[in-house]
């Protein structure tokens, strides 16, 4: 029994054979521990490293091709634009990161906040009219996305829809409107409503919507509802409907796109931006990719790619089949209005929506 | 107690540093808590909607855990021991499903039916994914366990049913027990999951602090109420395992029990077993399926793909054995020590369980830049948070297999003069290896679909599986993510082979689990 049972007697070569395989991922994963701490050598100093909440398959192009034009290769993280703003604000001033993208500019004005962003080139914000950016100066924008309606065609025709984001708070809308409370751009349109009709009629707004209407987790999952008619119309921004037309081509496409009226809260500009982390090494190039992504090559590229959203840049003009950016009318709110969301944070969970 | 002989300081030692960094996360917790004032934390976690969530959470917990409890025991009794046609083949289905993105799940469900959703959506979905984690212990219970008690019940006159129900499901009682805890443990940090399926647990609540405050201070004081949660969940484990937990079964020596004939039931059991492969497994297959037929972004996977695959199946293998090694001292330390220290350490190695990924992969952010920056961002500490996050899968599988250590060998070993290491190393290993490999294969397999602390914490340019699923997913490019849906799962069939062939082997019936 002793015998039989002990561990080199039993079947030695398998055995052997397992500890390898079950060594050599150690060793591996040792190994790019290794690899990695070589790359902050100074041969690698031509690099910087780029966290980005922003669609990865856009972004990709662009610092592929800001590598092309300059020689200064970018690491590119990935990731939740609120875990990353959450993982900077962790790292503080040790962040391996020198530039952030988010998709929204409550991410960068969290990390502003804490002083974590430094100053973005006067020439990088000159490229992009003032009103994108962020009013300190420490971060410029991007794109561009317009707050809409999508809406199912077998159940609804355009003139039905309302034309304004209050009327979906009200009972005749009950069960057919979709929204997604917790997403990062929900928040700004609620504090948009606030600033334009006052705290009370945000308040009473919100207690419809937690009444009346169906609250999804993220737009993905809402405009799939709403295109397989789940829900019958739901507030998402442009980009989702081309997304999922891409996706679905005609023949699987059951919705469309439908804009609020001009000024309405619904109707809400979306800004992307990106900043330089004031505690970066690579100040110089970090500052020349930010510099970059509002020259017109790149804003190009945004014109042209898959994440359908609008370039920002003074003189870039989108090419996809949207409503071109000087005919929506979003109200006249800049991200400066719009503050770090705080206040949309309070009425929402007021609200009970959070 | 009986097995005090081998209390050493070295166990202890060990067993306590595990904890200790296992704790990383709790302790990151308690210092960011400590940011917020004591009114900014009251007006938040008294809140109507703290309520909900945590009355959702509650009654998803309770559901998925008796479905689960239901559906894994049924399934380990059915390929273990009747004479069902096909039980390997099935061993292997039923174990899959843990594989399946959970994304995939949702996603197909709620495409199918809209009427998945809510508490019985949530329910249904989280049950097929992951009642395995019932199943796996009971099966390989039921493999270990000698079936004299059952003859004898049976010579005495019990049915079968009166077998079942007073003689095999009270012995199965510490590996149910042990995956009920799992169940319910990563019901309590799941957020993901539920996100299409419109059913919004306490995680989101944290989730959402972070993501729309970048409040640390109040996501960590609604963490902590979710360790509370965690807490009384293992409290309860604690008064059901009482003082039954050691096996009253001992593992019997090489004789298989005589199958049951399930006859005329037979059809009924297959059916029965199709019916949930089908909707765990056959659903989201299909599913994938229609998104690369139909998806225009289907591509062929880049030349890339093979070097993702590559990641996964090195960073999953790496973690599978740093988690397996540190729930040996663990485990050990548990079932010697029935005390409260013992229960502690044990505790503690649970928590993370409970806690969403994006606070574990935030406190090893926390530490690393602190203490240790070079292994930031590298695969040490990605491969370090899946340890610290599947820990108690692999500790509750280990502590199965050191309850039903046999005694004797071990003590006749030193009695002829072994040295106590080398009787270790010869004797109990050797005997362990099976729940070892069982825990190797759980924890891997769990790290495959991993996407939270993938994403914050993996090398720069190192893509995995999840993380290409996931960039895909995100911008709705369903036919191109279905490729990698469909490697996550082809990954997973070499583990569960490898789990299964442990219940095939007759020759020790030492249990995984």
């Amino acid at each position: 029994m002793f015998e039989r049972t002990a561990f080199w007697s039993l079947r030695r070569r398998r055995s052997r054979w397992a500890a390898a395989a079950l060594v050599a991922p150690l060793l591996a994963s040792c190994a790019t521990a290794a690899s990695r701490t070589d790359s902050g050598s100074p041969t690698a100093a031509a690099s910087i490293t780029v966290y980005s909440g922003q669609h990865e398959q856009t972004v990709k192009q662009l610092t592929d091709d800001f590598t092309k034009r300059t020689g200064v290769r970018v690491q590119l993280r990935s990731g939740n634009e609120a875990e990353l703003a959450n993982q900077i604000l962790q790292e503080g001033a040790a962040s391996p990161a020198d530039v952030f993208i988010a998709g929204n500019p409550p991410p960068l004005e969290a990390i502003r906040a804490k002083g974590l962003l430094a100053p973005v080139q006067p020439s990088t914000l000159a490229a992009v009219p003032a009103r994108y950016n962020s009013p300190a100066g420490q971060w410029v924008g991007l794109t561009a996305r317009s707050g809409a309606l999508i809406y199912n065609t077998a159940a609804l025709t355009p003139s039905q829809l309302p034309t304004s984001l209050a009327e979906l708070a009200e009972p005749a809308w009950k069960g057919r409107f979709g929204f997604a409370p917790t997403e990062t751009d929900f928040s700004p349109i609620v504090t948009a409503f606030a600033k334009l009709k006052g705290q009370a009629a945000a308040e009473r707004f919100l207690v419809g919507l937690k009444t009346g209407a169906k609250a999804y987790e993220d737009n993905e999952a809402l405009v799939a509802a709403v295109n397989r008619g789940e829900v019958q119309t739901g507030l998402v921004e442009h980009y989702y409907w081309y997304r999922l037309h891409k996706e679905l081509g005609d023949a699987g496409t059951h919705s469309a796109l439908a804009y609020f009226a001009p000024g309405d809260p619904g109707g809400l500009l979306a800004v992307s931006g990106a900043g330089v982390l004031a505690s970066s090494a690579h100040q110089q190039n970090a500052q020349r990719f930010l510099a970059y992504l509002v020259s017109l090559p790149a804003q190009s590229l945004i014109a042209t790619g898959d994440s359908f959203e609008y370039p920002l840049a003074t003189g870039a003009v989108t090419q996809q089949p949207l409503r071109p950016f000087d005919q929506l009318r979003p109200p006249a709110l800049a991200p400066a209005d719009l503050g770090d969301g705080k206040q949309a944070l309070l009425l929402l969970q007021k609200a009970n929506l959070l | 107690m009986g097995r005090g002989r081998h209390r050493g300081p070295l166990g202890a030692v060990t067993a306590s540093l595990v904890a200790g960094i296992a704790s990383l996360p709790l302790i990151f917790l308690l210092w960011q808590v400590t940011g917020a004032s004591r009114s900014e934390l009251l007006a938040l976690l008294l809140r109507p909607r703290v309520g909900e969530l945590l009355s959702n959470t509650v009654l998803l917990v309770l559901v998925v855990t008796s479905a689960s409890v239901v559906l894994g025991a049924a399934g380990a009794w059915l390929t273990e021991r009747t004479d069902l046609r096909g039980r390997r083949a099935w061993r292997v289905l039923l174990v899959l499903p843990i594989a399946v993105p959970e994304f995939v799940n949702g996603y197909t469900w709620v495409s199918l039916s809209p009427s998945v959703q809510g508490l019985w959506g949530a329910s249904l979905v989280s049950t097929l994914s992951l009642y395995p984690l019932v199943y796996l212990p009971c099966a390989a219970m039921l493999r270990a366990r000698r079936p004299e008690q059952d003859e004898v019940a049976h010579s005495l006159g019990a049915g079968s049913f009166a077998v079942l129900f007073r003689v095999v499901v009270p012995q199965l009682r510490p590996a149910l027990i042990g995956g009920a805890v799992i169940v319910s443990l990563h019901l309590l940090g799941e957020y993901g999951a539920f996100a299409l399926l419109r059913y919004p647990t306490f995680a989101v609540a944290i989730f959402n602090q972070y993501k729309l405050g970048f409040d640390a201070a109040g996501a960590a004081g609604l963490s902590l109420l979710l360790v509370a949660l965690c807490l009384l969940v293992l409290a309860v484990q604690r008064r059901a395992t009482g003082g039954t937990g050691s096996v009253s079964a001992r593992p019997g020596q090489a004789r298989a029990a005589r199958p049951l004939t399930l006859g005329r039931a037979g059809p009924a059991c297959q059916a029965a077993l199709a019916a949930v492969t089908l909707l765990s497994l056959g659903v989201p297959l299909v599913a994938t399926g229609t998104w690369l037929l139909r998806g225009t972004s289907t591509t062929l996977p880049p030349a890339s793909t093979g070097l993702v695959l590559l990641n996964t199946l090195m960073l999953g293998g790496a973690a599978a054995l740093l988690c397996t090694l540190l729930a040996i001292p663990v485990a050990g330390f548990a079932v010697r020590r029935r005390t409260r220290l013992g229960g502690l350490v044990e505790g503690v190695t649970y928590i993370n369980r409970a806690l969403p990924g994006v606070v574990v992969a935030l406190a090893l952010v926390f530490f690393a830049l602190r203490t240790a920056a070079q292994l930031y961002q590298s695969s040490a500490l990605l491969v370090l948070a899946y340890s610290s996050l599947f820990l108690p899968l692999a500790v509750v599988a280990v502590k199965a297999g050191m309850t039903q250590l046999p005694r004797a060998q071990p003590e006749v070993a030193e009695g002829l003069g072994a040295h106590r290491a080398m009787v270790w190393l010869r004797v109990t290993l050797p005997l362990l290896l099976p729940s070892l490999s069982g825990a190797v294969a759980l924890v891997f397999l769990s790290t495959v679909t991993e996407l939270t602390a993938t994403l914050l914490l993996h090398p720069t340019g190192v893509q995995t599986l999840a993380t290409q699923f996931w960039v895909y997913t995100t911008g709705q490019a369903y036919g191109a993510a279905a490729p990698y849906a469909g490697l996550m799962l082809v990954l997973a069939i070499g583990p569960t082979y490898l789990l299964t062939r442990q219940l095939d082997r007759p020759r020790r019936s030492l249990p995984l689990l």
